[in-house]
């Protein structure tokens, strides 16, 4: 049947069916339900008028489809929660009992008036007016059909961290295919250069890499790293995406890993930060980030090469010693430029985690101005054996520290940065303590305002760092300085603090200072947000759709998140969500189609001036202009019923199903005839 | 601004002549209170120095600027207070009737590194700098009261604005890490031992980082920098470096005279800068 006729009701006289919901105590604490439907009665058109305990019970739901049968309605109307919860439920019960689902209005008196008033009275009256609205409405519906699009099969991911790890190799093994698109060198994002994981000092390498070799191989996933999405597309279940894909100036097919390019390269010594080590290591202009990279190619840093110039030009003036040293391989490629491919998927989970607080921005723990402070996520490469120093804890200047201070809360729970809590920084930080005594033997002392550590096993691991010693202080730390006020505190670090359970200010010198930074959203949160059609909450991290209940969806259908993208949180609740967001998006796509609301627009051919008005206004890009009749068209399949267009068009040619002008009026009609 | 804080009024009206800053004292003026009032009762405290804003206000001037950091504070405070709570504006405004005055609460109070960065602009101040402060190596001591807790033309943790000050007239800033540390403010009067504890920290640890003069922006601190030498000697140790207020550091710069800018008063010596360069001084 085709929406985009102007179709009659078939003039038949309206025979409408009203029932209302206590909803428990939810409504008919605030709602005379047994007034209300004494009200409704007696409107015109009214057949029956009902109210009951609780309408989306299987009885509730009975009892529509029977009236409907016995008393022959054509109309029905459902006054309880928000159509968002129910309304798909009572259509259903509408089309069982032999109607057209669209038959059906749904009237909320408990989002809209119950639970938001306080005088019984009120509400009753409020509700009544809905009622009335929705009665004059509903004899105003038209037959509809719900259109079934077909969706597109495979699924992307963007970030490849732990989150979107787990969430490709999650689908890819249930016989998705994944496009994994990372915009770094390499995949494994912020795990890969942890040392251990707390509280059970698994090696996060050990766990990681054999994960990110399995996404490297796996016959379902395409790998696409040092790429990033730069479009979105289409709508759910069928999305068009552009993802640039940047220049490494090495052929991934062609390289194979074996690195020997790096020693060949001209700078003799590695001179370059090197960023997986946080800049506490050195790279040269080619390199590999880390030894389980994956995928296990090299690449070309432009900004340091010499074969490239200031503007970022192959200049050519550099001996080319690693292309001599790749030899028939022939994988180094000078002549890459920035390509742009398109792909088709039918589902995305944005994968695209958090970014660390910039510690120089609380100036007085001397972040950046004092070689003997640390980030926690410095110290989580010192500590590691593949790290910078071979896992030997040496302070800047070559000393091993004696005594360190880590600082909680560094840029978390503050109202001058950031205001929320980090959640992961407690267990790091009690995991780093552990591990920089186990290392150095040093004294270590925490400085927190609360220890946090709900989650499983995790205030155990509390306990044990207790009895092994560590010093806990509890209060917000002033200033780290090198200013010394004994001869102890002298070559020293000083952490002042207000020791709130001692009740009083110390001086506590130290060698090493770690900062425990809290989790942000990446820098360019808003123009990723914007890129999928997303929203962000006041932090900045994106928005899910519930909280509760829908907390890997987002508002926009076909896109899920996973991982600190949404919001900080570890490692094991990381992973889950990452299974939620891939078996969200195997929901979608296994069910093969999408039933599109018919709440779409048409344009009256007869009435269309031709103007294009409405062409630039569309969104969704759904309006074409056809030549030949001079008229503007609407594809069905794109318009997703937002009544831009509908309001612009100067003729008043533009109609939206489910939104007509008689249908709008005569409800507004409803609600203001009330008294 | 008067007593024992004559050097910075006569620096200040100095440098502001030299900038062509106009500046009309208040009539009449009362003590602001201080702290000191301020903890004993704040309504009759706001009393007090409201009288200042009134009479200002009468004066039709746009803004009142309060070099005192203690001034500086306790009139914002006020003005704070009137605005937050109509009782006490209530209280304040009677009080005021009686004098024959009123405040509507429009004349903002400023600090005079607040007017002297963002309102005449660190380049007309470069054009005034005569001798630049070349190799002079400054700590910049800002005290505790100008940035706390109303941190509105600076940091509160790290404020930076004399550092822009300075390095504009040529010299060399050093970090100093005290930079808001009380000096021990009126308990070196009452109490003698903490306090002057307070000044022989900010002392010390400003020549450990380097520097060869102190900058600073309240007459107390001055004060106590300045000229407690010897008993902090007799108590700890000897800790020589003048502490000279930012104003008498820019008039240095400016090429005025050590006179004008009151710095016989002071108890440490300046080090003698070098001679205006000709060149310079013709322009």
């Amino acid at each position: 049947m085709e929406n985009v006729s102007q179709k009659k009701n078939g003039g038949e006289q309206p025979r409408i069916g009203f029932y209302i919901c206590h909803c428990g105590h939810n409504i008919a604490s605030m709602v005379d339900c047994a007034d209300v439907a004494k009200y409704v009665a007696q409107l015109p058109g009214v057949v029956l008028s009902k109210d009951y305990k609780y309408m989306c019970s299987d009885p509730g739901q009975e009892m529509i489809a029977k009236d409907i049968k016995e008393h022959g309605l054509n109309r029905v109307v459902v006054a309880s929660c928000s159509p968002l919860l129910h309304e798909h439920t009572f259509r259903n019960a509408t089309e069982k009992g032999g109607l057209n689902p669209f038959y059906f209005q749904m009237v909320n008196v408990r989002e809209h008036d119950s639970w938001v008033h306080t005088n019984r009275e009120d509400a009753t009256h409020k509700a009544k007016a809905l009622a009335r609205a929705a009665i004059n409405r509903v004899a105003h519906h038209k037959p509809l059909e719900t259109k079934k699009v077909p969706i597109h099969p495979d699924v992307l991911v963007v970030g490849g961290g732990i989150a979107g790890i787990h969430a490709a190799m999650t689908l890819a093994n249930a016989g998705k295919k994944v496009i994994l698109v990372e915009r770094e060198p390499t995949i494994g994002g912020h795990m890969a250069k942890f040392d251990k994981t707390f509280p059970t000092l698994d090696c996060a390498a050990c766990i990681l890499t054999p994960k990110m070799s399995e996404v490297g191989s796996h016959p379902n996933i395409r790998l696409m790293t040092y790429s990033e999405v730069v479009k979105v597309d289409g709508y759910v279940g069928n999305y068009q995406v552009t993802i640039k894909r940047k220049p490494r100036y090495v052929d991934e097919e062609l390289c194979i890993g074996c690195q020997e390019c790096i020693p060949a390269c001209v700078f003799k010594e590695p001179k370059f930060a090197d960023e997986f080590n946080e800049g506490l290591g050195k790279r040269k202009p080619i390199y590999i980030p880390f030894p389980q990279a994956t995928p296990q190619v090299v690449t070309i840093d432009p900004k340091v090469c010499l074969n490239f110039n200031k503007k970022g030009e192959v200049s050519n003036k550099c001996k080319k010693t690693c292309v001599e040293a790749c030899g028939d391989k022939n994988a180094i490629d000078f002549t890459q430029t920035e390509k742009f491919e398109e792909i088709k998927v039918g589902a995305i989970i944005v994968a695209t985690g958090f970014k660390t607080f910039d510690a120089r921005r609380i100036t007085q723990y001397g972040y950046g101005i004092y070689p003997g402070v640390y980030t926690s996520l410095e110290v989580e490469r010192l500590v590691n054996a593949a790290g910078p120093t071979g896992g030997h804890v040496v302070l800047r200047d070559g000393r091993k520290p004696e005594s360190i201070g880590i600082i909680h809360c560094v840029g978390s729970r503050d109202e001058k940065t950031n205001r929320w809590c980090s959640r992961v920084c407690c267990m790091y930080s009690l995991k780093l303590a552990h591990l920089l005594k186990e290392h150095t033997g040093a004294e270590v002392y925490n400085f927190y305002i609360d220890m946090r550590t709900p989650g499983k096993n995790y205030d155990e691991f509390y306990g044990k760092l207790l009895e092994e010693g560590v010093h806990f202080i509890r209060g917000r730390v002033g200033e780290v300085t090198d200013w010394a006020f004994t001869k102890e505190e002298e070559g020293k670090l000083v952490i002042r603090v207000e020791d709130t359970l001692a009740g009083y200010v110390r001086r506590i010198p130290v060698d090493m200072v770690v900062l425990s930074v809290g989790l942000e959203p990446q820098p360019d949160a808003q123009d990723v947000r914007r890129l999928f059609g997303m929203s962000c909450g006041g932090e900045g991290f994106f928005l899910e759709r519930h909280p509760k209940l829908a907390p890997v969806n987002t508002f926009t259908d076909g896109i899920y998140l996973a991982g600190c993208c949404q919001g900080p949180k570890d490692i094991p609740d990381t992973v889950a969500q990452a299974g939620a967001a891939a078996a969200e998006a195997m929901q979608l796509i296994d069910r093969g189609y999408i039933e599109q609301e018919p709440n779409t627009a048409f344009i009256l051919q007869d009435e269309c001036c031709g103007c294009k008005s409405c062409i630039p206004l569309c969104p969704y890009t759904a309006i074409v202009f056809d030549e030949s009749t001079q008229k503007a068209i609407i594809n069905e399949a794109l318009c997703k019923g937002c009544g831009t267009c509908v309001g612009s068009c100067p003729s008043g040619s533009i109609v939206q199903n489910l939104f007509e002008d008689d249908q709008i009026f005569s409800e507004i009609e409803g609600v203001l005839s009330y008294d | 601004m008067k007593g024992t804080g004559r050097a910075y009024e006569e620096s200040l009206l100095a440098v502001m002549r030299a900038l062509g800053v106009e500046l009309e004292e208040v009539e009449d003026w009362n003590c602001c209170g201080a702290t000191a009032y301020m903890a004993v009762d704040e309504v009759k405290a706001c009393i007090l120095a409201s009288r200042n804003l009134a009479i200002a206000e009468k004066m039709n001037n746009k803004v009142m600027m309060a070099p005192c950091s203690s001034c500086y504070l306790i009139l914002n405070k006020t003005k704070h207070y009137l605005h937050d709570s109509p009782q006490v504006n209530s209280v304040v405004n009677r009080a005021l009737k009686n004098a024959g005055l009123s405040y509507s609460g429009n004349v903002p109070v400023r600090h005079p590194l607040d007017i002297l960065i963002n309102d005449v602009g660190l380049d007309a101040i470069k054009k005034q700098v005569k001798r630049p402060l070349k190799g002079l190596k400054v700590a910049t001591y800002y005290g505790c009261q100008i940035v706390r807790p109303y941190a509105t033309f600076d940091r509160a943790d790290n404020p930076t604005t004399m550092d822009r000050l300075m390095e504009a007239l040529g010299a060399t800033v050093v970090r100093f890490p005290l930079k808001t540390r009380c000096c021990g403010a009126s308990l070196t009067g009452t109490l003698p031992e903490p306090g002057l504890l307070c000044s022989y920290i900010i002392l010390k640890e400003a020549i450990r980082c380097g520097a060869e003069v102190i900058s600073t922006v309240c007459p107390l601190c001055q004060f106590n920098l300045d000229g407690y030498h010897d008993k902090i000697a007799a108590k700890w140790e000897h800790v020589e470096i003048p502490t000279l207020y930012f104003t008498q550091l820019m008039g240095l710069a400016f090429g005025l005279s050590e006179r004008e800018l009151g710095l016989h008063r002071n108890f440490v010596p300046m080090k003698k800068l070098p001679e205006a360069q000709p060149e310079l001084a013709v322009r």
